[in-house]
C-alpha cells in the first residue's frame, strides 16, 4: 500500500464519522471537564485489563493465525481459582494488615501463573498441534469447542454464583486534585499492569526467546531453517499468554464479581480491541484495549449516549466498523514484524 | 473419476439400497405421530422416544443446521451467529402475524378473527417474506464482512449474533416506539392453517405442525442437494478448497461468498418464522450465541458439507438437547447417582467438537470430496489479500 493515496469513499465516511465522534467528545469535556476525567479513569483501568487478556489473543494470533477462543475462558477460570486460594486458602480480608495482603496477593500470583501458563500450554498440546496443517477452519472451530469446555469446567466447580473477594484495597482516595478522584483500588490495578507489561515487552525485545517469538510470527519455515525450535517457541507463547491471563483473572477479582462465563464476554470484548489495535501487534493491543475501555465507560458515564444497555452493541459496531474502514486496526501496518 | 455409463451390478444393488433406505426411513418419518404412543410403551427403549413435539423442534434444528451447511460445510465459511437469522426469522413472524403493531389492522389470508387488531398475514406467505428479509439482513451483514479472512468472518458474525438478541431486548422503545415488546417477546403469534382449518386449534396440532416441518425439511434437503451440484455450489466448493485457484479460474469472490450467506439466511429465516408460529412467539432468551454453536456442532459431527452426515448429527444432536440429556438425566439420578447432564450441556457439546476434530474431522458421514481435501491438505491462505491491494500476504511461495 502506498503511503500517500487519494482518499477512497470509505476513508470519507471513516473520517467523517471519527470527526463526528471528535466533536461530541469535545463538547461532553468542554461541559463537565472533571466527571469526564473520572469517567475516563474508570474507562482507562477497565481497559488496562482487557489489554491484559487482548495480548493473549494477539501473541496466539501472531504466531499461529488463530483466534484461540478458549482464552476468555482461561481468564475467568484463573480468577475463580484465585478467589479460592485468597478468601479459602489464605484467609484474607479487609481486616488483615497491608503487608500480609500484598505478600498474599503475590503469593497467589505465584501459584495462579504457572499453573495457568501450563494449563493454556497443554491446551495447545492437545488441542491445537495436531491440527496444525489441517485446513484453517478446524484449529478454529476446535477453540470453539475448547473454549465451551473450560467454561463448563469452571460450571461444575464453581457452579452459577458469583465469587468475589473482600475488599481489601480500599475504595477511599489515593489522589486527588480538585474533583478529580482516583481511588487505591483503581490505583492497584496499574501498580500490577505496569510492571507487567514492561517485563513483556523486555521479554519480546530482548531475550532470546522473545526473539524467537518474533522471527517465528514473521515466517515459520525460515526461522526453522535458522534452528528455531518452533514447537517451543509456539508453546512458549501460549505459557506466556496464559501467564497474562492469570493476572489479568487477579487484576479483575480486585475490582469485580466473577463467574464461569465472564471470560465469554470480556474474551469479545478484549479479541476487539486486539483487532482494533491491528491483531499480532502487542502495542496495539494494549492501545485497543484503552480505547474499548474508554468507550465503554463514556458511553456508559455521559449523557446523551445510548447507555449500558447497548455496550455490547456499541463494541461490536466499533468492531464491525474497523474491519469495514480499517482491516489492519490501528497500528496494523507494523506486523507482524513489529514487537 | 468413474464415468456414468458404466455402472457394474454391484453400484447398481449398492444405489437400490440406498433409496429403499431412504424411502424406509421417510415413510417412518411421516408415520411418526400415529406410531409414537406405541414405541412410547416399547420396554426399555421406551422412555427414550421423544413425544411428536419434540419432533418438531428437533426437525427445525436439523433444518437450521443444513442451512448453517451450506455456509460453513460448503463454502467454507464459519458463522458463529446463525442465531442471528432464526431471531429475524421469528421476529419477521412475530411483526406479521400478532397484535405487536395494534395501531393498524391489515388481515390478508390470515386465520385469525377479522376484528383483531394488528398485521395478521396468511402464515404461509409469511414463512417466504422471513425468508426475504433474513435473506436481505445476511447479505447486508455479509457485504462488509465477506471480503475479509475466515477468522475475522467468524468474530462478525460472533458479534452480530450478540448484537440481534441485544437489539430485540432493547427496542422495545425507540423514540417512544415498540418494536420488539423488549425482553416479554411477542406473542402469541398466529398458527399455520388453511382457510377456516387452523393448526392450533385442533387436537393433533404437534402432527399437523410436525408433517409440515417435514416437508419444510424434505424442500431443504432438495434445495442442499440440486445447490450442491449447481454452478454455484461448485464455486462454492472450489472457495472452499483455495481461494486464489477459484477466483483465478474466474469464480467472482464476493458475490458468490454473498450467495452462500444469503442461501443459509434464508433457510434460517423461514425455519424461525415456523418455529415462532409453533411455539406462538418470539422470545428473546431463545436467541443466546450458544445456539449458533450447538448448530456448528450439529454440522461438525454430522460431517461438514455432507447432507445426510448433517441430518444424522442433527437429529442426534437435536433429540439429546431437547429430551435426550434430560431423560438419561433422571435415569442416572435413579440410579442413585447425582449428575444432571443438561447443566454441562454445552460442555459435553464442547467435547464432541474437540474430539470430533482431533479424531474424525470429516465427521460421521463425510463427504467424500471434503475428506480428501483434510487428508492431503489444502493451501487456502490467500495470497493475494482483496483489502489491501497489491500486498502480498504470509502465503507460503512453497505451496504454489
Amino acid at each position: 500500500m502506498t503511503r500517500l493515496r487519494s482518499l477512497s469513499l470509505i476513508d470519507a465516511i471513516g473520517l467523517v464519522l471519527l470527526a463526528v465522534l471528535a466533536l461530541y467528545l469535545a463538547k461532553e469535556f468542554v461541559g463537565d471537564p472533571s466527571r469526564f476525567i473520572n469517567v475516563s479513569i474508570i474507562g482507562l483501568t477497565n481497559g488496562a485489563i482487557y489489554g491484559l487478556v487482548a495480548l493473549g489473543y494477539t501473541l496466539v494470533y501472531g504466531i499461529l493465525q488463530l483466534i484461540n477462543f478458549a482464552h476468555g475462558d482461561v481468564f475467568a477460570l484463573s480468577g475463580l481459582v484465585a478467589s479460592t486460594i485468597i478468601v479459602s486458602v489464605f484467609g484474607l480480608d479487609e481486616s488483615t494488615g497491608v503487608l500480609v495482603i500484598l505478600v498474599g496477593l503475590a503469593a497467589t500470583l505465584a501459584i495462579t501463573i504457572p499453573a495457568f501458563a501450563l494449563l493454556n500450554g497443554s491446551i495447545e498440546r492437545v488441542a491445537y498441534k495436531p491440527l496444525r496443517h489441517a485446513p484453517r477452519l478446524a484449529p478454529l472451530i476446535t477453540a470453539v469447542g475448547v473454549s465451551f469446555v473450560i467454561q463448563n469446567v469452571s460450571l461444575a466447580i464453581y457452579g452459577v454464583d458469583f465469587e468475589s473477594v473482600p475488599n481489601f484495597i480500599p475504595r477511599t482516595d489515593a489522589i486527588r486534585i480538585g474533583d478529580i478522584v482516583i481511588p487505591w483500588n483503581k490505583l492497584a490495578v496499574f501498580a500490577i499492569v505496569i510492571p507487567v507489561l514492561l517485563i513483556l515487552t523486555w521479554f519480546v525485545r530482548s531475550t532470546r526467546q522473545g526473539k524467537a517469538m518474533r522471527a517465528v510470527s514473521q515466517d515459520t519455515e525460515a526461522s526453522a531453517m535458522m534452528g528455531i525450535d518452533v514447537n517451543r517457541t509456539i508453546s512458549v507463547t501460549f505459557f506466556l499468554a496464559g501467564a497474562l491471563a492469570a493476572v489479568a483473572g487477579l487484576v479483575y477479582l480486585l475490582q469485580f464479581n466473577m463467574r464461569y462465563d465472564t471470560g465469554f464476554e470480556l474474551g469479545l470484548i478484549a479479541f476487539t480491541a486486539a483487532v482494533l489495535g491491528g491483531i499480532g501487534n502487542l502495542t496495539g493491543a494494549v492501545l485497543g484495549a484503552f480505547i474499548i475501555g474508554l468507550v465503554q465507560a463514556l458511553n456508559e458515564g455521559l449523557d446523551g449516549t445510548p447507555g449500558s444497555d447497548w455496550t455490547r452493541s456499541l463494541v461490536f459496531g466499533i468492531l464491525i466498523a474497523i474491519l469495514v474502514f480499517r482491516p489492519q486496526g490501528i497500528l496494523g501496518e507494523q506486523t507482524p514484524e513489529g514487537a | 473419476m468413474s464415468t456414468q455409463g458404466d455402472v457394474r451390478p454391484g453400484v447398481r444393488s449398492r444405489v437400490q439400497r440406498t433409496w429403499l433406505l431412504i424411502g424406509g426411513l421417510l415413510v417412518l418419518g411421516i408415520v411418526y405421530p400415529l406410531i409414537v404412543d406405541s414405541l412410547k410403551s416399547l420396554p426399555l427403549i421406551g422412555d427414550f422416544v421423544p413425544r411428536t413435539d419434540s419432533m418438531v423442534t428437533i426437525l427445525i434444528g436439523v433444518m437450521m443446521a443444513l442451512g448453517l451447511n451450506m455456509v460453513v460445510g460448503y463454502a467454507g465459511l464459519l458463522d458463529l451467529g446463525y442465531v442471528a437469522f432464526y431471531a429475524a426469522g421469528a421476529y419477521t413472524a412475530g411483526w406479521l402475524a400478532s397484535q405487536q403493531f395494534s395501531q393498524v389492522t391489515v388481515h390478508f389470508g390470515s386465520t385469525v378473527s377479522p376484528d383483531l387488531s394488528g398485521i395478521h398475514l396468511s402464515m404461509w406467505l409469511i414463512l417466504i417474506l422471513a425468508g426475504v428479509f433474513t435473506t436481505i439482513v445476511g447479505i447486508l451483514i455479509g457485504l462488509p464482512t465477506l471480503r475479509l479472512r475466515g477468522d475475522y468472518l467468524a468474530i462478525v458474525t460472533l458479534g452480530f449474533g450478540e448484537i440481534v438478541p441485544q437489539f430485540v431486548r432493547n427496542a422495545d422503545s425507540i423514540k417512544g416506539f415498540d418494536l420488539t415488546n423488549g425482553t416479554f417477546g411477542i406473542a402469541p403469534i398466529d398458527s399455520l392453517g388453511i382457510g377456516g382449518f387452523v393448526f392450533r386449534e385442533q387436537s393433533n396440532k404437534q402432527d399437523l405442525y410436525y408433517w409440515t416441518a417435514i416437508g419444510l425439511l424434505l424442500l431443504t434437503i432438495f434445495a442442499s442437494v440440486r445447490l450442491r451440484d449447481s454452478r454455484l455450489g461448485r464455486a462454492w466448493i472450489a472457495i472452499r478448497e483455495d481461494e486464489t485457484a477459484a477466483a483465478a479460474m474466474g469464480v467472482p469472490l464476493m458475490r458468490t461468498k454473498t450467495w452462500a450467506y444469503a442461501m443459509g439466511a434464508f433457510i434460517g429465516g423461514v425455519a424461525g418464522a415456523f418455529l415462532a408460529s409453533f411455539r406462538a412467539g418470539a422470545f428473546p432468551a431463545d436467541f443466546y450465541f450458544n445456539f449458533s454453536i450447538f448448530l456448528l456442532c450439529m454440522v461438525v459431527l454430522g460431517g461438514m458439507g455432507s447432507i445426510w452426515g448433517v441430518l444424522v448429527g442433527g437429529l442426534i444432536l437435536g433429540y439429546l438437547n431437547i429430551e435426550g440429556l434430560a431423560t438419561i438425566g433422571s435415569k442416572v439420578q435413579q440410579g442413585g447417582l447425582d449428575f444432571d447432564p443438561t447443566k454441562y450441556q454445552f460442555g459435553i457439546y464442547g467435547v464432541i467438537i474437540v474430539l470430533m476434530m482431533l479424531f474424525r474431522p470429516t465427521g460421521l458421514i463425510p463427504e467424500r470430496r471434503h475428506k480428501i481435501e483434510v487428508a492431503e491438505g489444502v493451501h487456502d491462505t490467500p495470497f493475494y489479500d482483496v483489502q489491501l491491494e497489491g500486498t502480498l500476504t504470509d502465503r507460503d511461495q512453497s505451496d504454489d
